[in-house]
């Protein structure tokens, strides 16, 4: 059981039966995003003021990873330049799925529980999910993204 | 009738393995069921010493093959109960026997504003044919409703059944839900209008002795590799009048008398439906799980599955936060459930670290998930190797879950 305690960590389940920013934002730029296979959705509103990302939440629903990973992810990129955030983005998917990586400078901080999910290939989906919502809504991509 | 367990269980090669260290517990047969050996050896052996194209060559092996073949198209028929060998038709799977009636049949016999009755509960296999069809053909979709406990709504179904409906398409057994339709009385309402029958045997064939003369349906179909035969091969039944009447579906090879640029005349059924060269050893395998299921008997078969769902329904509903969806009185091998608080992608996962392979998803039957208002549900469906200790598994496994989530 001790590598399900790897996937389910406490930072992980207490995220996702708590999650943080879990709300709607009036007036901000939002995405959809589903995954087909498991039936998580998740809607990520965010705000940018001068290439900062001022607010972020999310809304929907979806299994323990993928609401860990947004409640997470809205904590983690809250008050970084978008710009920033996508960075963070690219060294999370590569945490989630290879084992090559590193991450010297502990800019993950949190997300780094996730690395966990990349001995669970059909998971690894969740937990990019919100994060590929996110970048949509940064692109002004309202459109539904999909996993598959 | 009991059925030895153990002996069964020897059977089936897969089921000795272990994973992540743990006894593999099977509990997902619905979607598709692992193979005993008598199939595997019967597909091996074809390949070795009886191979070559069917319906072609004058030589040993070709006459061979084709006997083997045509073999297996007999123990279809017999397996069905069906009048005569040329109404079984071997096609990919259930899916492509859907397609064929929808744009065979259906493009033949359909007109504008003609009705086409499905339930609630139906695998999108048995949907999507049937909205392309409306698309093209300006058809009407209509669905039987379901109750809350997962049953075809009989009276709102009676009331859906008018002089416009040309057809109606149900499932034998629902996937997601493990609801047994009640198809006599559904043939009874449709024959009263006139209308044609169409089955979905796909989750019924693995458990219960079928009758397609008996349940008198037009069409019935269903898929070898949920029969512990192999995948790409499955079966269409229609009665014989259908198949003389119904235009060819693909054109090709072996479905045709003669050929010239000018005019070309088509076999008789069943090889007008059957062109290009089939899953010969398909169709051999299949033929040989057939026997291997009939050999252990439908008597015993209904009555080991019958005391798991009792046992398995008894079980898992002693654990508060399981709510069980389907509660029809009358279910097959399927149980499907959620966990208040943990979504079923997780239960998966969890199981699976525990050995125990089950299902989590829409089960390709989304409706059924917006009809009782979940996204997905956790499945366990249970085979003829399964016993209670598989059960008691999942049970313990479910309580893990729990504790991880508590
Ligand atoms: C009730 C039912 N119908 C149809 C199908 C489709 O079968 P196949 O994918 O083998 O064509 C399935 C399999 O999932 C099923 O359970």
């Amino acid at each position: 059981m001790s590598d399900l305690r790897d996937l389910y960590q406490e930072v992980i389940l207490d995220h996702s039966k708590r999650p943080r920013n879990f709300h709607a934002i009036d007036g901000a730029e939002l995405a959809k995003g589903h995954n087909p296979l498991c039936g998580d959705r998740v809607t990520v509103f965010v705000k940018v003021v001068d290439g900062v990302i001022a607010d972020v939440g999310f809304q929907g629903d979806g299994c323990a990873i993928s609401k860990a990973s947004a409640s997470l992810m809205t904590e983690a990129v809250k008050g970084k330049r978008a710009d920033e955030a996508r960075h963070l983005f690219t060294l999370f998917h590569d945490v989630c799925t290879r084992d090559d990586v590193e991450d010297p400078e502990g800019e993950l901080e949190k997300l780094e529980v996730f690395s966990g999910v990349r001995e669970y290939p059909v998971r690894v989906k969740c937990a990019t999910l919100p994060w590929h919502t996110l970048v949509a809504a940064l692109d002004h991509k309202p459109d539904t993204i999909k996993t598959e | 009738m009991t059925l030895d367990l153990a002996r069964i269980r020897a059977d089936f090669p897969a089921l000795g393995q272990d994973m992540y260290g743990k006894h593999l517990t099977f509990l997902d047969s619905a979607a598709s069921a692992q193979k005993p050996r008598p199939v595997l050896d019967a597909l091996r052996s074809f390949y070795e010493f009886e191979y070559a194209n069917v319906h072609r060559g004058v030589y040993w092996l070709s006459q061979r093959a084709t006997e083997r073949y045509e073999q297996s198209r007999a123990k279809v028929r017999a397996f069905l109960n069906a009048a005569r060998d040329e109404e079984i038709v071997f096609v990919r799977g259930a899916t492509e026997g859907i397609n064929l009636v929808a744009q065979s049949w259906g493009r033949a016999f359909l007109q504008p504003g003609d009705e086409v009755v499905i339930s609630a509960m139906e695998h999108h296999s048995n949907i999507v044919p049937w909205q392309m069809l409306r698309d093209e053909r300006g058809i009407v979709l209509r669905i039987a409703p379901i109750t809350d406990d997962g049953d075809l709504d009989l009276a709102a179904t009676a009331s859906l059944i008018g002089p416009r409906t040309k057809l109606v398409a149900i499932a034998h057994v629902a996937n997601a839900l493990g609801t047994i339709l009640p198809v006599r009385e559904v043939v009874a309402m449709a024959r009263k209008v006139g209308a044609k029958v169409l089955v979905d045997g796909c989750q019924a064939v693995p458990h219960m002795a079928v009758d397609v003369r008996d349940l008198d349906v037009d069409f019935y179909v269903f898929s070898g590799h949920k029969l512990y035969g192999p995948t790409g091969i499955g079966i269409l039944y229609a009665r014989h009048e259908h198949l003389v009447a119904m235009p060819p579906w693909q054109g090709g090879g072996d479905m045709i008398r003669s050929v010239t640029f000018e005019k070309t005349e088509y076999a008789d059924p069943p090889a007008k439906f059957e062109a290009g060269t089939p899953h010969i050893a398909g169709a051999v395998g299949l033929g040989a799980a057939i026997d291997y299921v009939q050999a252990i008997g439908f008597d015993a078969i209904v009555a080991h599955e019958r005391d798991l769902m009792t046992y398995a329904t008894e079980r898992l509903g002693r654990i508060n936060s399981l709510r069980i969806i389907g509660t029809s009185k009358t279910k097959s091998s399927v149980i499907s459930f959620t966990l208040a608080g943990v979504h079923p992608h997780d239960i998966g996962t969890i199981l699976d670290r525990e050995g125990i392979a089950i299902r989590a998803g829409h089960h390709c039957a989304q409706p059924v998930m917006d009809r009782f208002e979940v996204a997905a549900t956790a499945r366990a469906s249970f085979g003829i190797h399964n016993g209670r200790d598989d059960v008691d598994a999942l049970v313990a496994g479910i309580t893990k879950v729990l504790e991880i989530f508590a």
